[in-house]
């Protein structure tokens, strides 16, 4: 199938999309959410907490779109703030505690840009996001499965492996904001999505990601992203804890 | 033609008397807009305010260390980027720094304190995080640990650089762990934010420092300001991302006027030389 990087963009960013949430309930069994961030709230835009896959337990943390408008209010159409970020590294603590693996759902447009966010640090929520993702020794697999917005997807996609669903992007800035700065013109959006090489299969063929998966859109292919995931996590398992460090490290440190 | 003295010159007179005057005599500070002379100005300070005007890398390095030995001087961007337009800006920076990217990095003494030292230089494409910029700050960082010594960084950036795309992004993790893994030595990471430090720099490598000092009055943020009333309509307020709010909120340990930055960072150093692990 061909087509172009902008339809690209417009499938990772449908409404038709499977929800962060549904994601993980078919990933895992018996998801139990771990709301908040110990320090001053809960973001809604981020979903961590613990489940079983094939018996062992693992915790998954996903960036969530909302389906309604009540939905994107609340999580800022999918936009975390800085205690969502701290959420998030929160619950990866918590797994290298216990030797449980990461497993990351990401899809976002960008960590949310305002005036809360800013004074509650959301750089700096970011910034110790990717140190923690650096330090866990537990296995730790990213997957991008809608859009990939700038650092705040990064924040969570720093894993062992990073995977990108067929209908995803990733890039550095939205291909309307890339077209704004860099031609002062924000409706080029097709001619800059074609420009940046955001697409999953872009991205795989550049060596920025490890693996295109399949769009989840039935039960079945549910069924095997559970099993590829489940599979990659068994490999990274049989790795000793400093072996595995060592190669995510090194697998960032090409770039 | 002679003027009686007491009348008032022509707006011509005033022009010819204007143009007589060189343009870097007097400065207005950007922060308090008051106008100085660059003379009273110690260390490209406000002497009103306590902004430090912008500096170069070099600049900056003259000012805070006693000797300075430069690595990975060569170090630029891959060959891989070969659009034309952003070759030609990355020249254009070269010539205008005479640096080969946004970062200088070396070792220093400081105070008589041996450390790392990463000077960014907002003269460079704003200081932008390139390949090439993340690949030196990570060498030094490597090397930093090898040599057992703490590291400083003065940051100031207008985030990742974004003819460089998802490049540059990875800047972020591949500095990140390089810190990590200096820290996991038990050597310590002090960053100076400087004005400005925005983007992926602030929400990496800048947030990351196990002290962190700015200059006063200087911008630190993750979206600007732009970004912020554009994307969601709001209005930030006057203070908003300035050093003094980012240390109301807990952000930062001091903010440091330049003229004690030395002497700070040398008490500093001393306290955190050598690693633990």
């Amino acid at each position: 199938m061909t087509r172009t990087a902008f339809e690209a963009v417009q499938a990772a960013r449908s409404e038709q999309k499977i929800t962060t949430r549904a994601l993980i309930n078919g990933v895992v069994d018996h998801f139990f959410e771990c709301h908040g961030d110990r320090n001053a709230s809960d973001d809604a835009a981020v979903i961590g907490g613990i489940g079983e896959l094939n018996g062992q337990p693992v915790t998954v943390i996903g960036i969530q779109k909302g389906q309604t408008l009540a939905q994107n209010q609340q999580c800022h159409f999918g936009c975390p703030e800085p205690e969502g970020y701290r959420k998030a590294q929160r619950l990866m603590q918590q797994a290298d505690k216990f030797g449980r693996p990461v497993v990351t759902l990401i899809n976002t447009p960008g960590a949310f840009p305002d005036v809360h966010a800013e004074h509650h640090g959301q750089g700096e929520a970011i910034a110790q996001c990717l140190l923690t993702g650096a330090q866990i020794k537990v296995p730790y697999l990213s997957i991008i499965v809608g859009e990939g917005g700038s650092g705040g997807a990064l924040a969570l996609a720093g894993g062992d492996e990073v995977w990108m669903f067929e209908d995803s992007i990733y890039s550095v800035l939205s291909p309307e904001g890339y077209a704004s700065i860099l031609w002062k013109d924000a409706h080029r959006v097709a001619e800059a999505a074609e420009q940046m090489r955001l697409t999953a299969q872009d991205l795989y063929e550049d060596g920025i990601i490890d693996r295109v998966v399949d769009e989840v859109n039935d039960v079945a292919k549910l069924q095997q992203l559970r099993q590829q995931i489940a599979e990659k996590i068994t490999t990274l398992s049989a790795l000793p804890a400093a072996e595995r460090l060592a190669q995510r490290h090194a697998r960032f440190r090409k770039f | 033609m002679m003027n009686n003295r007491f009348e008032a010159p022509t707006p011509e007179q005033l022009a010819q008397r204007l143009d007589k005057i060189p343009d870097d005599v007097m400065v207005r500070c950007p922060v308090c807009q008051t106008t100085f002379l660059a003379h009273d100005a110690i260390d490209k300070t406000c002497p009103e305010c306590g902004y430090g005007l912008r500096l170069g890398a070099r600049e900056r390095i003259m000012m805070v260390t006693d000797q300075f030995e430069e690595i990975d001087r060569e170090v630029t961007i891959p060959v891989r980027f070969n659009d034309l337009q952003y070759r030609q800006k990355i020249s254009q920076a070269k010539k205008k720094t005479q640096q080969n990217e946004s970062v200088v990095t070396g070792f220093a003494t400081i105070g008589r304190q041996a450390c790392g030292l990463a000077v960014m230089d907002s003269r460079f494409i704003m200081g932008s995080l390139g390949s090439a910029t993340g690949e030196k700050l990570t060498r030094l960082f490597e090397q930093a640990r090898q040599r057992q010594l703490p590291v400083v960084v003065f940051t100031t950036s207008g985030g990742a650089r974004m003819q460089e795309g998802i490049h540059s992004l990875m800047q972020m993790t591949k500095v990140s762990q390089a810190v990590s893994e200096l820290q996991a030595a038990g050597l310590a990471y002090l960053v100076v934010l400087t004005d400005p430090t925005m983007g992926g720099v602030t929400a990496s490598f800048a947030m990351q420092g196990d002290i962190i000092l700015a200059e006063p009055h200087t911008m630190v943020g993750f979206a600007g300001r732009r970004v912020i009333e554009q994307t969601i309509k709001q209005t930030p307020p006057a203070d908003f991302q300035r050093a003094e709010t980012l240390l109301e909120h807990g952000f930062i340990d001091a903010i440091v006027p330049r003229p004690q930055l030395k002497q700070t960072l040398a008490r500093l150093l001393t306290w955190h030389a050598g690693g633990t692990q």
